[in-house]
């Protein structure tokens, strides 16, 4: 039975200190409120997982929410840097940041395979590259029918993965549109899915074709419109660029950045009210 | 026409060498206005993949991000990423993939993952999001990069995606690599050896300001060829797309949110 809670709720129940958590969406339908009340409750010690961590996953990591990252494209996408990334990368701050690191293509395969329950994903990758000398999780295999040597990586399945969606319905079922990126393949690969939602309804219609996560998959739903801000949800907003080009002076510096985390988003109750606070500070 | 900008002329020269019908994994910035603009003049037909999933797509202003909404509504089909990089990329579906980087070096070799050490890096960049798989298996790669001794240099810091290094015949990359590298100061191609030297002049840059912003020791192709300046159509369509994006990137995003 998928549970209908309020977001704070849900991440109260399903999140603990020191799970594994992927925040999916490419560029789209990217779980901001959800990421902010993890950061309102003070998570801590999280191995944070996404293919391109963008600017929610900088927050949780200025914030020291996380001890690991696995990831495949640490920027601000059309921007430049992720500051708070680098920073700890770089300089340890505001606590080290352990790198599980990858090519798309490779994280790609470990979330296939983890939603298949698989050991480890399999592709014809990771050549040329230094990647494998860093990373120990990459690995070789000889295919046992022609011999070719091909890559390995072991099968994600995150204790916890978190998706923003257009629409479900009373049952948990849930209806994405618009660019999934690996959005369904993350949310088999977990033990436990929550999703946020623009809009709860009735009923689905039939989703021939679509990408439709069936309730028995989805672990809670929680509604929280424009919860993909500043990314967006095909068909209700759009993509707030301006905000993307503002995250890189408020995150250059470490003050600033504690400063506006501490007004917006811990002094704030919920996602409406960060939204408002934000829309106050603009006024 | 001989008021045109640098940039300008990158843009035209990647263009030009896209054909009709060809199958392009596009990146975000002057790849993606190259395939457009090639897209909007000689080659109606090219078919864009972006790697969000976006299939055969046909957008009217550029994206600023690889997933802009543009992209999946313009597109003849969108599809899991996970699909695009094993069924499409992996599966050798893929004509021409276009990277760019923050260091390459003369075998057409790129870094985009750190400046320093690995562990202790003095800049840590971004990383390899598809590189080391499109470099691998794209049947050409198209580098795009302004040229600089910072950015072309002799020894990488890191190697995040393969050009012509040694042993690529056997490493199981199925493309044949870096065919161009697309510079602010002229076009090189590969030579017998794999490294890169100049292959064709723009208008007004002479070979020896080539080689200034070159950190190797930059080597001429035989018989190289002068590109011809962009005509009026060409830089016409390219503004005007230009223009187009600038405004619809001006656009107010409404929330709903009270």
């Amino acid at each position: 039975m998928t549970e209908i809670l309020p977001l704070s709720e849900a991440i109260a129940r399903h999140v603990p200190d020191g799970a594994s958590v992927a925040l999916e969406g490419f560029t789209h339908l990217i779980p901001f409120a959800a990421g902010h009340e993890l950061i309102r409750q003070g998570r801590r010690d999280l191995h944070l997982i996404r293919m391109t961590p963008d600017l929610i996953y900088d927050q949780l990591i200025g914030m020291g929410a996380a001890r690991r990252l696995t990831f495949s494209w640490g920027g601000n996408p059309g921007v430049g840097s992720l500051h708070r990334l680098r920073d700890a990368v770089e300089k340890d701050w505001p606590r080290p940041l352990e790198i599980d690191e990858h090519s798309h293509a490779g994280m790609a395969a470990a979330y296939r395979a983890g939603a298949a329950r698989l050991p480890f994903g399999l592709l014809r990758g990771y050549i040329g590259t230094d990647l494998p000398a860093h990373n120990p999780n990459i690995r070789r295999i000889h295919c046992p029918y022609t011999g070719e040597e091909l890559a390995t990586v072991p099968a994600l399945n995150p204790d916890v993965t978190i998706l923003h969606a257009q629409r479900a319905d009373r049952h948990g079922n849930v209806a994405i549109e618009g660019i999934i990126g690996a959005q369904r393949e993350a949310a088999l690969a977990a033990r436990f899915l929550i999703v946020t939602v623009e809009e709860i309804v009735n009923e689905l219609p039939p989703a021939m074709n679509g990408v439709l996560l069936p309730h028995f998959v989805v672990g809670a739903v929680s509604h929280c419109p424009a919860g993909a801000w500043p990314s967006y949800a095909q068909g209700r907003y759009a993509r707030d660029n301006d905000f993307y080009l503002r995250w890189d002076d408020i995150a250059r510096d470490r003050g600033r950045f504690s400063e506006w985390m501490r007004r917006h988003v811990q002094g704030t109750a919920d996602h409406r009210a960060f939204i408002q606070s934000l829309r106050r500070a603009a006024a | 026409m001989s008021d045109y900008s640098r940039d300008e002329m990158m843009t035209v020269a990647a263009a030009r060498m896209l054909w009709n019908g060809c199958v392009c994994f596009v990146g975000i910035g002057l790849p993606s206005a190259a395939c457009n603009l090639a897209r909007l003049t000689h080659a109606p037909d090219l078919v864009l993949i972006y790697e969000s999933g976006t299939i055969g797509t046909r957008p009217t202003v550029l994206p600023l991000s690889i997933g802009d909404g543009e992209l999946a509504e313009t597109a003849a089909c969108v599809v899991p990423l996970p699909d695009i990089f094993s069924d499409y990329l992996q599966a050798g579906r893929v004509d021409v993939g276009f990277l760019g980087a923050a260091q390459i070096d003369r075998l057409g070799n790129l870094n985009s993952t750190v400046i320093g050490p690995y562990a202790k890096p003095r800049t840590r960049l971004p990383g390899a999001g598809g590189a080391p798989e499109i470099a691998a298996h794209a049947k050409q790669v198209f580098i795009v990069m302004k040229a600089s001794p910072r950015s072309f240099v002799t020894a990488l810091d890191f190697q995040t995606s393969g050009g012509h290094f040694e042993g690529r015949s056997k490493s199981g990359a199925r493309g044949g690599g870096p065919a161009v590298v697309v510079t602010d100061v002229g076009i090189l191609k590969p030579q017998a050896s794999g490294e890169f030297a100049l292959a064709a002049a723009y208008p007004g840059i002479p070979a020896d300001e080539a080689r200034a912003a070159i950190g190797w020791k930059l080597a001429i192709a035989p018989q190289p060829e002068t590109i011809a300046a962009p005509t009026a159509v060409e830089l016409a369509a390219l503004r005007a797309l230009q223009a187009r994006t600038a405004a619809a990137h001006r656009e107010p995003v409404r929330l709903p949110i009270q």
